[in-house]
């Protein structure tokens, strides 16, 4: 229970059903103490205990700034570090939500974990599904695609079958203090700063210039620093040129920016890493769709296993502009959830 | 589930009934303020007394010995500050001697002191039990010091100190000896003569009665500066208009407790020594801390090695049970206590802690059931989940 809406809803929504739930706080780490973690500042300790106190459930908080650190946060910065755009929130339900948090869980007597997450879990043929929520607009299939069949067995998404509007209006209709509070955006962990001011002031990456270079190999003016820069970028690179630049590629090794025309950022053929599978490996090759991010459409694709059966091959039917290392892949059969991995340079 | 267990009374205690209807009849009938000429006025005036009387009989001591303050940490507060203001105003002493096993609100106190004023503190060194010996406060004061303060029963490690030996070396050097007696006060005698203390602080809400009040004993010819500044009410040391109510169900609470408390430390001790012997029995692994006899009559505590008092306490209470690490933290912050690394309980073991405490209405089957529950409670918790990636 983070104080925010989603997951005081999905409490109260249990609690409705009338199932003996209690409620957890993740205390995450967060950039300094003046900066408290968007999903844990004292103000959201405070309504998370307020809504519990009104349903009627205990209530604890569970201390996982170190791990949160060193799981999350640090795998950020390595990522930025290394010119790649990490997705930490995927990595937080890997190794935060779905693992510390629900061993917690199952330690103090639980047999389910319930989370405000947008997505269904339906058990059927072969085990548990993962399937995409109701509102598609809210879907968050996508980062819980790390999710294998010991975590689908323990989880309850009670607000898979639920649009926004209609959280919200539960959350009136049950008087939860909640019901207006706005939508999170950010990163939790950045403390109302910018990404890059974040990657700067915490991290210790110093934006260093460098030369921005075209495909010729030409240099063509200087960059600010790679961590400010993603991939497929069009704005904010500071050079008129005929057509429009885009970031194609960061080397940090040479701390270089190449960029070029629309055209360039094509990609029909990735390799993916840390693949996982929801429901263990299918068919090989698997013709599935595939999402290239959190806010991205499907498209078709052929996935072939490669030697080692954490990587993988993903050829796109058609081409894209958006394919971005660092950022997840996920596969999907119609509105099922088949599993992911890492977008490789 | 059976009707959860209290087994926190080291945290708080229930309300003798006494003090509720004190009280109950204060809050309805008696608005005057005790400082008032007219009839209100003295009734007021006349409840305040008997509670102060109540307290100076329990601490064998004169009823103007006794001022009423807003709890505990008040009490500590003002103690500590209180002598130590004065007392360099007088002598010029600036040394406050203490112990690493005090309550915040006396370390706390210590430190701004120190920090913010000039004083220099140091820390009487203390034994595996948290105990003070009296050859070290000996080796350490000096005629410098401008109040020496070791607690009585400690809250987290149950510990006590033997404060008429400790108060014996105070007075031959002339330096005050302030004691929080906060948990004591409940089930031990807290006869300020027999304890050879000077200022002794206790907090109503430990020993049955109300929260947010509490009083600090000073004997006649300690000197003490007020911290707040206002009226002349508790002779000038405690300015503001008392909480009469408040005050009066403290003083019918600690009445209470000096009448049954040669009964009610037997009843407590019995069930504490069963405590201490099953939990080491069932958890062999389970090291209690604080002394084994020299300890608060209703406490026993424990290291748990492989559990985090958090989740311990969570997964307690989820089965009934309410207790406590020792000092109580809703944040879910895994420090390791003070305390516990002050009697040199190694690091991992000190995020481990669990303190259970039991009252006047804790039964034999209350505690049977909690020893049936806490090995299978910490079982579950030590079981790691199995392929969870």
């Amino acid at each position: 229970m983070s104080g925010g809406v989603d997951s005081s809803v999905a409490a109260a929504l249990l609690v409705e059903q009338g199932q003996p739930a209690f409620g957890i706080m993740l205390r995450l780490w967060s950039a300094g103490p003046e900066l408290p973690n968007r999903c844990c500042s004292p103000r959201d300790m405070a309504m998370a205990r307020r809504v519990a106190n009104q349903l009627g459930i205990p209530f604890y908080v569970l201390d996982v700034r170190e791990r949160f650190h060193a799981q999350v946060v640090q795998f950020f910065v390595d990522g930025y570090a290394q010119g790649t755009t990490p997705n930490p929130c995927m990595e937080c339900n890997r190794s935060i939500r779905w693992q510390t948090l629900l061993e917690h869980a199952l330690g103090l007597g639980a047999t389910h974990l319930a989370t405000g997450h947008y997505a269904r879990v339906e058990q059927g043929q072969g085990g548990f599904h993962l399937l995409r929520a109701a509102d598609r607009a809210k879907d968050q299939s996508y980062v819980l695609s790390v999710l294998g069949q010991v975590q689908l067995s323990h989880a309850l998404l009670p607000l898979g079958n639920l649009t926004k509007p209609e959280v919200r209006a539960a959350a009136r209709r049950l008087n939860l203090p909640v019901a207006d509070r706005p939508e999170s955006q950010d990163l939790c962990f950045v403390g109302g700063a910018d990404y890059r001011t974040f990657l700067e002031t915490q991290a210790g990456v110093q934006p260093l210039p460098g030369p921005i270079l075209d495909e010729g190999g030409q240099r063509i003016g200087t960059h600010t620093g790679l961590s400010g820069y993603t991939i497929g970028q069009r704005k904010g690179i500071g050079i008129s040129a005929q057509h429009p630049l885009y970031v194609l590629e960061k080397n940090p090794a040479r701390n270089t920016l190449l960029v070029g025309p629309r055209q360039a950022l094509r990609r029909t053929r990735f390799l993916v890493k840390r693949v996982t599978w929801v429901s263990g490996p299918p068919s090989n090759p698997l013709r599935a769709l595939v999402q290239v991010r959190y806010r991205a459409a499907p498209v078709p694709a052929c996935i072939e296993n490669g030697t080692n059966s954490e990587e993988a091959a993903v050829t796109l039917e058609q081409p894209l502009h958006d394919v971005t290392p660092g950022q997840a892949a996920v596969f999907y059969d119609g509105d099922e959830c088949l599993g992911g991995g890492i977008i490789q340079a | 589930m059976s009707a959860p267990v209290y087994l926190d009374h080291a945290a708080t205690t229930p309300l003798d009934p006494a003090a509720l209807e004190v009280m109950q009849s204060c809050f309805v009938q008696e608005h005057g303020n005790p400082s008032s000429v007219h009839r209100w006025g003295q009734r007021a005036e006349a409840i305040l007394e008997q509670a102060r009387e109540q307290l100076a009989s329990a601490l064998g001591c004169e009823s103007g010995e006794v001022i009423f303050t807003g709890g505990g940490t008040e009490s500590d507060n003002l103690a500590l500050a209180g002598v130590a203001f004065a007392r360099r105003e007088q002598t010029g002493a600036t040394y406050l001697l203490t112990t690493p096993v005090e309550h915040e609100a006396v370390v706390k106190t210590a430190e701004h002191l120190a920090e913010e004023h000039g004083f220099r503190l140091e820390f009487l060194s203390v034994d595996a039990y948290g105990q003070v010996n009296p050859d070290e406060l000996r080796a350490r004061i000096c005629k410098n010091t401008a109040v020496v303060s070791v607690i009585y029963g400690n809250n987290e490690i149950g510990t006590l100190n033997r404060l008429a030996e400790l108060g014996a070396v105070c007075r031959e050097f002339g330096v005050p000896f302030h004691s929080d007696a906060v948990q004591a006060a409940s089930q031990l005698p807290i006869r300020v003569d027999d304890l050879q203390v000077d200022l002794l602080s206790i907090g109503a809400h430990k020993f049955y009665g109300p929260k947010g009040v509490g009083a600090l004993y000073i004997r006649n010819g300690t000197p003490l500066r007020p911290l707040l500044r206002g009226g002349s009410q508790e002779g000038g040391l405690r300015p503001g208009t008392q909480n009469v109510p408040l005050i009066a169900g403290m003083g019918a609470a600690l009445q209470s407790t000096t009448l049954q408390l040669a009964q009610q430390a037997e009843h407590f001790r019995g069930l504490r020594d069963r405590i201490i012997d099953q939990v080491r029995d069932r958890l062999p692994d389970a090291r209690l801390t604080g002394h084994l006899v020299e300890r608060l009559p209703n406490h026993a505590s424990f290291v748990i090695p492989g559990v985090e008092s958090n989740a311990l306490l969570a997964a307690l209470d989820l089965a009934g049970f309410a207790c406590s690490a020792g000092s109580a933290c809703k944040t879910g912050e895994p420090e390791p206590s003070r305390v516990l690394t002050a009697i040199g309980q190694p690091q991992d073991l000190a995020l481990g802690s669990l303190r259970v405490t039991v009252g006047r209405s804790t039964t034999a089957d209350q505690v049977e059931s909690f020893l049936q529950a806490l090995p299978q409670v910490v079982g579950r918790l030590r079981s790691p989940v199995s392929s969870l990636q």
